[in-house]
């Protein structure tokens, strides 16, 4: 039984050997690219469907206790929307679908490899395989998960525009000015640093889970899980310190 | 010429090689046979660099690959070709993807050059006409043929094989053993085959050599093996199909 310490070198050691020079940059320049299309194309469609609603939802739901409370002016719903969806929405609600989908996702992927020997096969051809088979699906979540989390950010904006327009709650040219109200570039940063973090996170505990899997199905399946359940743990963590040090 | 001396190998408490050391010819195939548990797939992955010997050393034509750094290792990794028990083919690569990917890495080979190689090595193992076929489309045997295309596409000197013929029908088994001595006789490689199956080792095996509880119990050819009457490969060929079949047929 591996305790924390141990386990924590042997993820660094692996992040570590990623960083290598490549045998062919070309080759794991291809790599990197079929990751991101994987990553990003194919987790699209559940963040627009997920960011749009939770925009929706969230709109309604504020609109309501603030139409409760009746001191403040509706416009101000497309500020809070806008810094809501920027600042936690669109980054947190992201990383932890995709902690969901591309993380169980990497770490079957490179749990069956393992299994299937194919890890070894390209060992033995004097690939650095911790170098091609992690190293592009770090680059490109890295890279791939702020693409998407801004993707959110405009769903998630035109998702609550649709639903408080739609319930009544505020009118577009209302929702507009909230909007164009305050808006400062350093929430933008903000996301953008903890969406690169997630991506950073969910795919290298994946691929540590997944790189490492002794047995047989049962034991993919479990790296399967931990990779989520570890990768949204941290990802929520994380999510804190950076809002704790950087608001 | 491989040459393993008095390797020694645990996992954890447990030695699983207790000083074994054995030649591999050129030009031949070389067969480790034993019970399963005796030490062969784990003398063969020290061979091949997956796992590290705890002693002794592997010398490739007189290069001792436990002494050598990473980069030295990587070297010699260029010259091994391995089969692997359950082919160990990439799933997300068709086949010419699969046999071409070494040359794709390793090579600064043209478009044509490579086509052209890798065409010849599937042309070899008769498997033409599967370039755009994946590996989930392939019967078992197929999949050997071209994992047994992927290994020599390098042209290496050392080709490895875990098991080539476990879950293979006895006929399709006979075929991928004759490929790989074919094989080996014509590109005059060192070729080192895992197995427990007595028609492999009457088939191909120019030498044999049999570990018994992670030791060298016994070295010869496939002829030699017939004479043995007692002990543990007596015992280990008499539990073999293969020499039941015989042994019920002397008897009727």
């Amino acid at each position: 039984m591996l305790n924390i310490f141990e386990i924590f070198g042997k993820y660094l050691l692996l992040l570590g050997r990623c960083i290598s020079r490549p045998e062919k940059a070309q080759m794991y320049w291809k790599e990197t690219f079929r990751q991101a299309h994987e990553i990003g194309i194919g987790s699209l469609v559940i963040i627009a469907i997920v960011a749009t609603f939770i925009g929706a939802v969230t709109a309604v739901q504020f609109s309501y206790q603030l139409k409760s409370i009746g001191l403040v002016p509706m416009w101000w719903m497309g500020s809070i929307l806008r810094k809501s969806m920027i600042l936690e929405l669109a980054p947190t609600i992201s990383a932890l679908l995709l902690a969901g989908k591309v993380g169980s996702n990497i770490a079957s992927e490179l749990g069956s490899m393992r299994i299937s020997e194919q890890i070894d096969a390209y060992e033995i051809m004097g690939v650095n395989t911790p170098a091609y088979l992690v190293g592009p699906k770090i680059l490109a979540s890295v890279v791939v998960v702020p693409m998407l989390a801004i993707i959110a950010v405009f769903l998630g904006i035109i998702g609550g525009w649709l639903g408080g327009v739609a319930g009544g709650y505020f009118s577009t040219a209302e929702y507009v000015r909230g909007l164009q109200d305050m808006f400062m570039t350093k929430d933008l940063n903000i996301m953008l640093i903890k969406s690169t973090l997630f991506g950073f996170i969910i795919s290298s505990i994946s691929c540590y889970k997944g790189f490492y899997v002794e047995g047989g199905a049962i034991e993919i399946g479990k790296a399967s899980t931990q990779a989520v359940v570890m990768s949204s743990i941290v990802v929520i963590i994380v999510n804190f310190f950076v809002a704790f040090l950087l608001l | 010429m491989i040459e393993i001396k008095n390797i020694t190998k645990s996992f954890g408490k447990q030695q699983v090689l207790k000083g074994v050391s054995a030649v591999f010819d050129t030009g031949k195939c070389n067969l480790i046979i034993g019970k399963s548990g005796s030490g062969k797939t784990v003398t063969l992955k020290c061979m091949v660099g997956l796992f590290e010997p705890d002693s002794g050393s592997i010398e490739f034509d007189g290069r001792n690959i436990t002494a050598m750094n990473f980069k030295e290792r990587k070297e010699v990794r260029r010259e091994i070709g391995m089969l692997f028990q359950g082919t160990a083919l990439f799933d997300s690569m068709t086949v010419e993807e699969n046999v071409r990917f070494p040359l794709d890495m390793f090579t600064s080979q043209s478009e044509s050059e490579k086509r052209d190689r890798v065409n010849f090595c599937l042309k070899r193992v008769n498997m033409e006409n599967t370039n755009k076929k994946y590996p989930g489309e392939l019967s078992g045997g197929m999949k050997k043929r071209v994992g047994i295309a992927r290994a020599i596409v390098m042209n290496p000197k050392y080709l490895f094989c875990d098991e080539p013929n476990s879950g293979l029908d006895p006929k399709t088994a006979l075929i991928i053993d004759h490929l790989i001595q074919e094989i080996t006789q014509e590109y005059q490689m060192t070729t080192v085959i895992n197995t427990h199956d007595m028609n492999s080792v009457m088939g191909i095996g120019d030498k044999v050599i049999f570990l018994h509880e992670g030791l060298k119990y016994w070295e010869g050819t496939n002829k030699e093996i017939l004479s043995i009457t007692e002990g543990e490969l007596f015992d280990f060929i008499f539990a073999s199909d293969f020499l039941k079949d015989l042994r019920r047929r002397a008897k009727f």
